[in-house]
């Protein structure tokens, strides 16, 4: 416990780390995820391929091996980006993919007789996206998308074997110096349980209150 | 065309047809809507009268034959047909409101994203409209609290917000407790006499008599026959639709 008070401020400095990458990435999934998406329930059948791979390909590579790749393939092609960023943007692009599912899987709750009724008043295909697809299906798997968000929140740890040093990364290089590895790692699985819970507990409210009668 | 009929119909089918694969649905209706006229749609499940409804609007495209709508063609998938659904209204069996929407929302939407009509006067009208069809103290409620007449008064006001030319109403009694049956008829039978053009497909022989300026029997994919209603209830010429009308108003 006094291991962990006494690194009290680069501990929480990780944290914030942690909970920054979290929230930008986890934003960044949400909308891409949901573009993802459009593009997969699209007319187009080019879009609704490049959809369909894009999800594939995510989900079928380990995260490990994407971060692996951005952070030592990337400047190799001449792209170089801060750690953190590259971290953000990988994890972005592959919860986007988890993502996409959840909303596909909303979108299949729509009944098809409301997709009439919009083109019948005349709507235009992206307004039917805006007005009636998309609100309706992010309410039907608010659940579902949580969970993409707590399993975005481990697997931000996974940024700590590129160099990013967020709480995994952190509570390490405390044992290292501490040498108490019971106290300090159980305190940060404590923590990312206490984000998970509260992501949890946050998507049980959000979905009672945007709740669809049906 | 206009020398046989002087103002231009507000729908017009020439040679329809149409197949769900081996299903032929429509077989060459030709069928005039004058404006201001009502033509109620009668016949058989199956005889093709809710795909002849659903042609108006392209919500079915048909294989070959001419649709136009107010003169115009039919446009193909894009804005233009947009803009031509935007003049027809439509009231489908299921209602089909968007169910994360109040009930006045679902009214005001269209005119919103569609004619770019301010939100405060789409409110305006939509609650207007709401109070005509009676459920303007359901207006901020969302459709699954409404009855089944409640949310189909309220589909025909979202139609309406439209300001449409013509209303196509596809079976809008059919998914109803018999006890709504009447309220949704009624609102129907009050736009009839205000003089807008309706296409209504329906089994509610009743109103198609009181309302009916022409009566259109339909019997696998055909127009076998069409009078006013009078005639056609009480002097029916065809074989089919004596028979269709005999196992409809028997009971």
């Amino acid at each position: 416990m006094q291991a962990l008070l006494d690194n009290l401020d680069p501990l929480l400095r990780a944290l914030g780390t942690t909970v920054t990458i979290t929230l930008v990435a986890g934003v960044a999934a949400l909308v891409l995820g949901t573009l993802v998406t459009i593009a997969r329930v699209s007319p187009v059948p080019v879009l609704r391929g490049a959809a369909f791979c894009y999800v594939q390909f995510f989900v079928n590579v380990p995260l490990l091996a994407l971060l692996l790749l951005a952070v030592f393939a990337l400047p190799d092609a001449g792209l170089i980006m801060p750690l953190t960023t590259t971290a953000v943007v990988v994890l972005a692009v592959y919860e986007a993919a988890y993502v996409a599912e959840a909303v596909r899987s909303g979108v299949n709750t729509i009944p098809p007789g409301q997709l009439e009724a919009a083109r019948a008043l005349g709507l235009r295909l992206p307004q039917i996206l805006r007005l009636v697809v998309v609100p309706q299906a992010l309410r039907a798997v608010v659940q579902p998308l949580g969970n993409v968000m707590i399993a975005l929140v481990m697997n931000s740890a996974l940024a700590a074997t590129v160099g990013v040093v967020e709480l995994t990364s952190a509570v390490n290089k405390v044992n290292l110096v501490e040498a108490q590895p019971i106290p300090i790692f159980a305190g940060a699985g404590l923590v990312y349980m206490a984000i998970a819970l509260a992501i949890g507990l946050a998507a049980g409210r959000i979905e009672k209150k945007v709740a669809i009668a049906r | 065309m206009s020398a046989t009929s002087p103002v231009t119909p507000m729908v017009s089918m020439r040679g329809v047809d149409k197949h769900f694969g081996a299903l032929h649905v429509l077989r060459g209706i030709d069928l005039e809507v004058a404006p201001r006229e009502v033509v109620v749609v009668v016949g058989p499940s199956g005889s093709g009268k809710s795909t002849l409804c659903r042609t108006i609007n392209r919500l079915e495209v048909v294989d070959a034959g001419e649709i136009r709508v107010d003169g115009e063609p039919l446009p193909a998938e894009g804005a233009a047909l947009a803009r031509l659904r935007a003049d027809v209204g439509m009231v489908f069996q299921q209602f089909n409101l968007f169910g994360h929407r109040t009930v006045l929302d679902n009214v005001a939407m269209a005119p919103v994203a569609v004619r770019r009509t301010p939100k405060k006067e789409a409110g305006e009208r939509g609650m207007a409209l709401l109070e005509r069809v009676g459920i303007a103290d359901k207006a901020h409620r969302h459709p699954a609290e409404l009855s089944g007449g409640q949310q189909q008064r309220a589909a025909i006001a979202r139609a309406l917000a439209m300001q449409p030319k013509v209303m196509l109403f596809d079976e809008p009694t059919s998914a109803l407790d018999p006890e709504m049956v009447g309220e949704v008829l009624d609102v129907m039978t009050g736009l009839a006499a205000e003089g807008m053009t309706m296409v209504v497909v329906t089994h509610e022989m009743g109103f198609a008599r009181r309302v009916a300026d022409r009566v259109v029997f339909m019997d696998a994919g055909q127009v076998v026959e069409q009078a006013p209603p009078a005639e056609f209830f009480d002097a029916t010429r065809s074989e089919r639709a004596r028979a269709f009308l005999a196992s409809v108003l028997q009971h």
